[in-house]
């Protein structure tokens, strides 16, 4: 048999319409991402919070995305995690684990918005008021900002002093009232609740009070300093 | 040539896209399971790298199928994908396709289908994995970098279960399988399968 000239020979093209469709459908999926993905993610997060195995994480669309500016997760043990608290202030404290969760505890439930487009619904966190810290070390009156450091070795970030005593600025310790997970940023992070995702470091290892703000990581990519949830970045996300 | 027992199926250029494209889906879908899935990162790390090799083999992926329609062999097969028969209809509805004697051709319409799912989960992959590479160059609003994210996942999964059937029907027709690998097929079993292709003309 010549296949060369195989004749495409009667009949209905069915598989041209199959794969037409199935593009447009994909395209259409696109274009209505945000209804999509929301609806994914409600779906994915009551699974999720059944779930034991973690093949939840399977379904797109929902729930967490993690991210790291380094070639992995990194990771510090409950026993060596130091964090310090240094730079402009009247007592220099370094606080291991036992020592932070000893301080006045407050919990916080927010969604949690990042800015590259997922959301998830009323995360529950909790740990000690940014602002107790502070007070606890002496911010010194030249100081105007607080930088935050994290034990990848990398990632940088910054608030005003202002906003860093804001009620809703946490350096949290668990997540869901377990200790926070390695990929989720423990065994310590910051949560600045009611800004975008970048904003609350992860693996924090350092808070530097300083006489200048100083933009962080990704705010020398263009993200924005004051990284408000529904008020920068070009978004319009219903605020956290 | 084929021995006169065996019937010519598929062209070297053929085989060498089939081979060159499977090799690359199952690279992309290997890293991108590990960039996914998080108990995976933890494992493996090496994320820049991983992210480098699933992005050079997606912009790589098309390469093969585009070089192969360069052949008219593979233009006519895709010709005879696309068409659907009588017998195809009644071959997707019966329950005894496979021994009723129907007379279907070169492909089965099975796979007629698969072919047209793998080439637009293809598409779909590729295009969605753009928007994912150059958001910012392409200027995309939220929204559709979302759309994007979210389509490029689900699309992952329902080719990833497209393949699994694929490699399982491969696995249960060993002559089929022989055929992509050889490029010919043995004529008592197209007589069977493919009874209008091997009669044909």
């Amino acid at each position: 048999m010549d296949v060369t000239s195989a004749d495409p020979g009667p009949g209905t093209p069915v598989g041209r319409r199959v794969f037409l469709g199935l593009v447009g459908f994909g395209a259409a999926a696109v274009a209505l991402g945000g209804p999509v993905s929301r609806g994914l993610s409600r779906v994915q997060g009551s699974l999720a919070a059944h779930d034991r195995t973690g093949l939840s994480a399977l379904i797109p669309g929902g729930g967490w995305r993690y991210y790291t500016v380094t070639g992995s997760f990194p990771s510090r043990s409950a026993d060596a995690y130091r964090l310090r608290i240094g730079g402009l202030v009247r007592t220099p404290t370094t606080l291991d684990l036992p020592g932070l969760a000893a301080q006045p505890r407050t919990e916080i439930v927010r969604d949690f918005q990042c800015v590259t487009g997922w959301r998830v619904p009323k995360v529950r966190w909790s740990g000690v008021r940014l602002s107790a810290l502070l007070d606890a070390a002496g911010v010194l009156p030249n100081a105007t900002a607080v930088e935050f450091r994290s034990f990848d070795g990398v990632y940088t970030e910054s608030l005003t002093l202002e906003q860093a005593r804001r009620s809703d600025v946490l350096v949290v310790d668990t997540l869901e009232g377990k200790p926070i997970p390695r990929e989720h940023g423990g065994p310590v992070r910051m949560l600045v609740a009611p800004m975008y995702g970048y904003k609350s470091t992860k693996w924090l290892s350092e808070i530097r009070l300083v006489p200048k703000l100083r933009p962080g990581y990704w705010e020398q990519y263009g993200y924005a300093q004051n990284g408000w949830v529904g008020r920068s970045n070009g978004r319009s996300d219903v605020p956290t | 040539m084929s021995p006169p027992d065996r019937l010519e199926r598929f062209t070297p250029v053929e085989r060498f896209a089939h081979r060159s494209t499977a090799a690359l889906a199952l690279v992309l879908l290997g890293t991108g399971l590990v960039l996914y899935l998080p108990s995976l990162s933890l494992l493996v790390g090496r994320r820049p790298l991983l992210e480098a090799v699933h992005v050079v083999a997606g912009l790589l992926l098309p390469l093969p199928v585009l070089l192969a329609l360069a052949t008219p062999s593979f233009r006519a097969d895709l010709g005879a994908l696309n068409r659907f028969s009588p017998a195809d209809w009644a071959w997707l509805r019966r329950r005894d396709r496979r021994t009723s004697g129907l007379l279907v051709g070169k492909f089965n319409a099975g796979q007629k289908l698969a072919a047209a799912a793998f080439g637009a989960g293809g598409v779909v992959l590729l295009g969605t994995g753009l928007m994912l590479l150059l958001p910012t160059q392409l200027r995309l609003p939220d929204g559709l970098r979302q759309g994007a994210t979210v389509v490029h996942d689900s699309a992952t999964l329902a080719l990833l279960a497209l393949l699994v059937g694929h490699a399982r029907l491969a696995y249960l027709h060993p002559e089929a399988r022989r055929a992509m690998r050889t490029g010919s097929m043995d004529v008592d079993y197209a007589r069977r399968e493919h009874g209008d292709w091997a009669t044909g003309p």
